[in-house]
């Protein structure tokens, strides 16, 4: 090759017929990297893939609860000869079990059974009967059908966590129960059934994991979103609006700027502590209460929101920014009308991203109070949803997961799934109004 | 009619609309336009050229005042519009630019409708009270610019969708949607094909009629076409000024005479 580009000053090229040594190198170099990203992707899909199914797997059964289905009527005069004795729920027990016998019999059931094994498999059915009484004074004299929520270690045994073999005697499940249980179960008294109590109930769980339910945190979570979103949404954009347009680049913005991104990496805990003695201590905000909570990750939700905003500004074209001027808008008119417009998705995403982040926060929550077992009841009204003390979905998660209880640990499991449909949902709604905003002519 | 037309056009320009004297620029350190005096005159077109980096854009972007958005940039001397000197410190650069209207090299029409995009400068001056003061507004905008028979059946189509030269043009006819008195041009036709430039040239000329119009321009036969009056810059100096028959018959200079030759540039 050199010696014929010697002889007429030109470089040969070859036959495009043959590739030659170096096409075929860069070739084999861009397999390779092609190649290479292939393996990733696989990889992360994997570990995805393998993630979901063990959310999914461990998580799932605790949208399950098992329940004793029993019709109950109830006349006048049992009530009140139950209401005038002296251990009023033994009386109300007494008339379930009669009730329960007479459906066992109509089944054709034929089991052995004590008050001490009903208390075993379904808690303390008197005391549930009769608050229904109590409550719906109606009912009396009319058919009630019960379903009588069954007892942990009962509700383990349908899940798998106990079992004939290993299961020693206690007085809290001996293994003739299990015997009743399952003829029970092929009377069709026992059932499975979705457990809206997971979702909806409002009992933090502190000694009774099948009771326990994420709402109350869930709300607490929602509020303390709201408090995020309205505040960082709007600061964090006006910040960013003016370092980008309008800011002088000068030593302090400079210093403004650095520090913004370094806030971005400062971790969760800190903020929690900061927010432990500033609103606190120092403003006496109530303990443990979503506003609270929400101001603390909206600091930490803030510079995520800032450099993600402050990059979609840069984004948009410079031309469209002389165009606005160069008819007389005000610079605040250009930025406004059309420069916002089109940063839009941009911003959208970086704060879908920042409150995604905030919501699968529970460092910072632990320090100021929002801890698992505060979660007790649902608030009674908008003010007092931001102020009420209150649990959120990840450190209530994170309650239940530190409990010795399998049943906790089940509860853990789907509360993270709660978690994700709540991601999912606010992801979808980001996307929804990205599409919405996006301007693609 | 047309006759009237060209003795009124006649008087008028005697006016001089736009007076420069001893203009510096410096970006930082570096002094970019250096002492340029210029008179501009009413209802003619005046083409600014002269090789890259001359400086004519910067002199031109100074006559609105959009200079003032770059941070390093420092203007001296008076730039007086009809008397008025528009550096003062009394005058609000908004309402200046709203008297000067500019177009610029790539067409940046606004990624909103076509009849948003025209309607957007009478909005924000309150020019229009009523939908159809300014249906009116756009209308009248859209046939001065030339464009309105391309686009009347689809005012709300996006602007951006439309072909080169139709947004050059949509962005002039926005450009005097807002009754400017002096209208800037920065190479107007460079992203253009020559036919799409043919009609905006045709465009200018038809603007000479309501407007002062400077057109900065890289193509010599352009600003022969169009103009006027041409203005040479060289190295930030404006090296002559004249009538543009006689700047490229008879140039005073020897530097405008290697330029329009093809010896520098």
């Amino acid at each position: 090759m050199s010696d014929q580009s010697a002889s007429n000053g030109r470089i040969s090229h070859g036959s495009l017929m043959v590739a030659d040594p170096r096409t075929k190198k860069r070739n084999a170099a861009e397999a390779r990297f092609r190649a290479y990203g292939i393996v990733a992707i696989s990889i992360g899909v994997l570990f995805l893939a393998a993630l979901a199914f063990s959310i999914l797997r461990s998580g799932l059964p605790a949208f399950t609860q098992y329940v004793a289905k029993l019709e109950v009527t109830l006349s006048q005069e049992d009530y009140d000869a139950a209401e005038s004795k002296m251990l009023k729920t033994a009386a109300y027990t007494d008339i379930f079990i009669e009730n329960f016998s007479n459906a066992l019999d109509e089944r054709g059931v034929d089991v052995a059974y004590d008050s001490d094994a009903i208390e075993r498999i379904l808690g303390k059915v008197g005391g549930d009967i009769r608050g229904h009484y109590r409550e719906h004074p109606d009912d009396i004299g009319r058919p009630v059908t019960f379903q009588l929520q069954t007892s942990s270690r009962v509700e383990g045994y349908f899940k798998g966590r106990v079992d004939r073999e290993s299961l020693v005697d206690s007085r809290f499940l001996v293994k003739t129960d299990l015997d009743i249980v399952d003829a029970l179960t092929d009377a069709d008294i026992l059932t499975g059934r979705f457990n809206w109590a997971f979702i909806k109930g409002t009992d933090a769980g502190v000694d009774n994991p099948g009771g326990a339910g994420i709402g109350a945190a869930a709300v607490g979570s929602l509020f303390m979103m709201l408090v995020v979103l309205l505040l960082s949404l709007p600061i964090g954009v006006a910040a960013s609006i003016y370092l980008e347009e309008f800011a002088p680049q000068n030593k302090f913005t400079d210093i403004v700027e650095v520090n913004i991104s370094n806030l971005a990496a400062v971790p969760s805990i800190v903020f929690g502590i900061l927010g432990l003695s500033v609103f606190i201590q120092f403003m006496h905000l109530p303990q443990s209460a979503p506003l609270v909570g929400g101001l603390v990750l909206t600091l930490m939700t803030l510079p995520t929101i800032i450099i993600s905003t402050r990059a979609s500004l840069k984004a948009v074209p410079p031309s469209i920014r002389d165009a606005a001027l160069g008819i007389g808008a005000s610079k605040m008119q250009s930025v406004f009308h059309h420069v916002l417009p089109l940063a839009m998705p941009g911003i959208l995403t970086g704060t879908i991203i920042g409150l995604a982040q905030a919501l699968g926060e529970s460092a910072p929550l632990l320090l100021i109070g929002m801890v698992g077992f505060v979660a007790r009841e649902f608030p009674d009204g908008v003010v007092s949803g931001f102020l009420d003390p209150n649990s959120a979905m990840p450190a209530q998660i994170y309650t239940w997961a530190a409990r010795a209880d399998a049943g906790f640990y089940e509860k853990a499991w789907g509360g993270i799934i709660v978690l994700l449909a709540f991601l999912l949902t606010m992801n979808i709604i980001a996307i929804i109004l990205r599409r919405r905003f996006e301007r693609r002519w | 009619m047309n006759d009237m037309r060209i003795v009124k056009r006649d008087v008028d320009m005697n006016d001089i609309k736009i007076s420069a004297k001893g203009v510096q620029v410096y970006y930082g350190d570096t002094h970019a336009i250096k002492d340029v005096n210029v008179e501009i005159k009413d209802k003619t077109v005046t083409a600014f050229i002269g090789p890259s980096g001359c400086g004519k854009s910067t002199f031109l972007r100074c006559l609105n005042r959009m200079n003032d958005t770059i941070d390093i940039c420092r203007v001296e001397g008076s730039i007086q519009i009809e008397g008025e000197d528009i550096y003062d410190k009394r005058v609000d650069p908004v309402q200046l630019r709203a008297k000067v209207g500019m177009v610029f090299q790539k067409p940046n029409p606004f990624p909103k409708s076509i009849y948003d995009n025209v309607a957007y400068g009478p909005r924000i001056h309150g020019l229009a009270r009523t939908k159809a003061d300014l249906d009116e507004i756009v209308e009248k905008s859209l046939r001065r610019g030339a464009i309105w028979n391309e686009v009347k059946d689809r005012l709300h189509a996006p602007g951006t969708g439309l072909s080169g030269g139709q947004q050059q043009r949509l962005c002039i006819a926005r450009a005097v949607a807002t009754e400017p008195e002096v209208l800037l041009m920065d190479e107007p036709c460079s992203a253009l094909d020559p036919i799409a430039t043919a009609q905006v040239e045709e465009l200018i000329d038809e603007l000479r009629e309501n407007f002062s119009v400077v057109i900065v321009t890289h193509s010599m036969q352009q600003a022969a076409r169009v103009s006027q009056k041409t203005a040479f810059f060289h190295l930030g100096n404006l090296v002559e000024y004249g009538e543009t028959g006689q700047i490229f018959t008879n140039p005073q200079d020897p530097r405008t005479e290697s330029y329009i030759t093809g010896r520098i540039g």
